[in-house]
């Protein structure tokens, strides 16, 4: 067994969050400074433009990229040689995320009840995934995930003899509602098959995956190039006000599901992709 | 050549504006989203005629800074208070997002403009802002109302007072 103090993670978690506030990660800089090139909206390329030297200024003064610094979602890989020391895991993780958020003034952006929605102040509590995987490591992605794009996420669960036509309307669809609302351009996380909430979990998965990783898969490879393809041709553009980029890309998980059920979940994110993650 | 704007607004102001261009703004925002416009509803804590809102709510300051973070939140949680606002002689609102057909025809009705601003470029605006004071509802943190005194703010009209609307009128031009 290989023993861990969760101290060590409170403070990984910390870290954690103090960066994805402020620095863009590099793969959506990159698919930004491509999309530049391709636009076609001059108004279009200005929003661009004005993303990329917000980047800039964020990563070089420290200032949150976005005014909204999202709702910590944590994924945990636990090696199950692992043994923690010095407290529970979850606690540890939450009391990393307040602390980021306090050191980082990054903005506290948790209700502690969805309907009485009193603050909580301190950003907590995190939507925590913890999972046991082989080996004596700790694995922590950290996504800081802002309320508008969550909020154009959508889910249906279809008939098992549902074609992909109609799941490929399905997801366009709610790419087009999400429209100016979601801050595109997007990144389209899609999770087919499974159960109700393994089809939402798989799609926010997705956007974990870096911008021009596709699917191992060479059917939904395939299919993540030509939807991608189509979002743009919805016309939304960045941040809506028509353009050729809408998404940077869109990454589709399938899995198992039950022979009477079909679910697809999409879930929606930004062009500001508060991501970072690390290994202990 | 860029148009620019500063509050207080006339009608002939905002008539010369088109839904696509961009705007420079400058001179005083005021900034309230929900929690506030709740609190308010058609009865600001400021007078209103011919002013500007602005959708928004900061991260918080760094010691010595003037304000930290600050960008658009989603206009259309702000419609069904918005009417009635216009109808009391605001001018012009900063967003992001569509707005509900009930809050254009009362911009039509009253000479008003949506602006939008990029979301998620926060850092990069509020660099435009010169100073920021909490006027109202300190209680509230980061949603308290603010008068922000802003130079050159770079803004899209979204919704001109004719109704035209770039979010239909870009689409249609770029879908294929």
């Amino acid at each position: 067994m290989r023993e861990i103090s969760t101290k060590k993670i409170t403070e990984t978690v910390k870290n954690l969050c103090l960066e994805a506030g402020v620095d863009l990660p590099a793969d959506i800089l990159d698919a930004l400074n491509d999309a530049l090139k391709t636009e076609e909206s001059p108004l279009g390329r200005e929003i661009i433009r004005q993303i990329i030297k917000n980047a800039e200024i964020a990563k070089k003064e420290k200032m949150p990229l976005c005014q909204d610094t999202g709702l910590a979602v944590v994924f945990i890989e636990l090696g199950q040689a692992v043994r923690l020391l010095d407290g529970q895991l979850e606690e540890a993780v939450n009391e990393g995320v307040s602390q980021g958020y306090h050191k980082g003034f990054l903005r506290k952006s948790v209700a502690a009840d969805p309907l009485i929605r009193e603050n909580t102040g301190d950003n907590t509590p995190a939507v925590i995934h913890t999972e046991i995987v082989p080996g004596d490591k700790i694995r922590l992605q950290l996504m800081a995930k802002g309320g508008g794009a969550e909020n154009r996420s959508a889910s249906r669960m279809f008939k098992p003899t549902s074609t992909k036509d109609e799941i490929e309307q399905f997801i366009l669809e709610t790419v087009e509602k999400a429209g100016p609302n979601a801050c595109p351009p997007l990144i389209v996380g899609v999770g087919l098959g499974g159960n109700f909430e393994s089809s939402a979990l798989m799609a926010k998965k997705a956007l974990l995956r870096p911008i021009g990783r596709r699917n191992s898969g060479f059917d939904t490879c395939k299919w993540e190039k030509s939807l991608l393809d189509k979002i743009n041709k919805l016309g939304v553009g960045p941040m809506g006000v028509g353009g050729t980029t809408t998404a940077l890309a869109i990454n589709i998980e399938r899995r198992p599901c039950h022979i009477s059920s079909l679910p697809v979940a999409v879930n929606i994110e930004c062009h500001a992709h508060r991501f970072k993650e690390t290994v202990i | 050549m860029t148009k620019k704007i500063e509050a207080p607004l006339t009608d002939s102001d905002v008539e010369a504006l088109r839904a696509g261009e961009s705007v420079l703004v400058s001179g005083k925002l005021y900034m309230a989203r929900d929690a506030a416009h709740k609190k308010f509803k058609d009865n600001p804590p400021f007078d209103i005629k011919g002013q500007i809102l602005f959708y928004a709510s900061p991260t918080p300051s760094k010691p010595g800074a003037i304000i930290g973070s600050v960008g658009p939140t989603t206009a259309g949680r702000m419609d069904a208070f918005t009417p009635a606002l216009l109808d009391k002689g605001l001018k012009a609102m900063i967003g992001k997002g569509e707005r509900s057909a009930e809050v254009v025809e009362a911009m039509k009705k009253n000479k008003a403009v949506y602006l939008v601003v990029p979301g998620g470029v926060a850092a990069l605006l509020s660099k435009y802002i010169k100073q920021a004071t909490v006027i109202a509802y300190p209680e509230l943190g980061p949603e308290a109302v603010q008068a922000l005194e802003v130079v050159d703010f770079p803004t899209i009209v979204a919704i001109d007072s004719e109704g035209n609307d770039i979010f239909e009128i870009g689409k249609k031009n770029y879908s294929r």
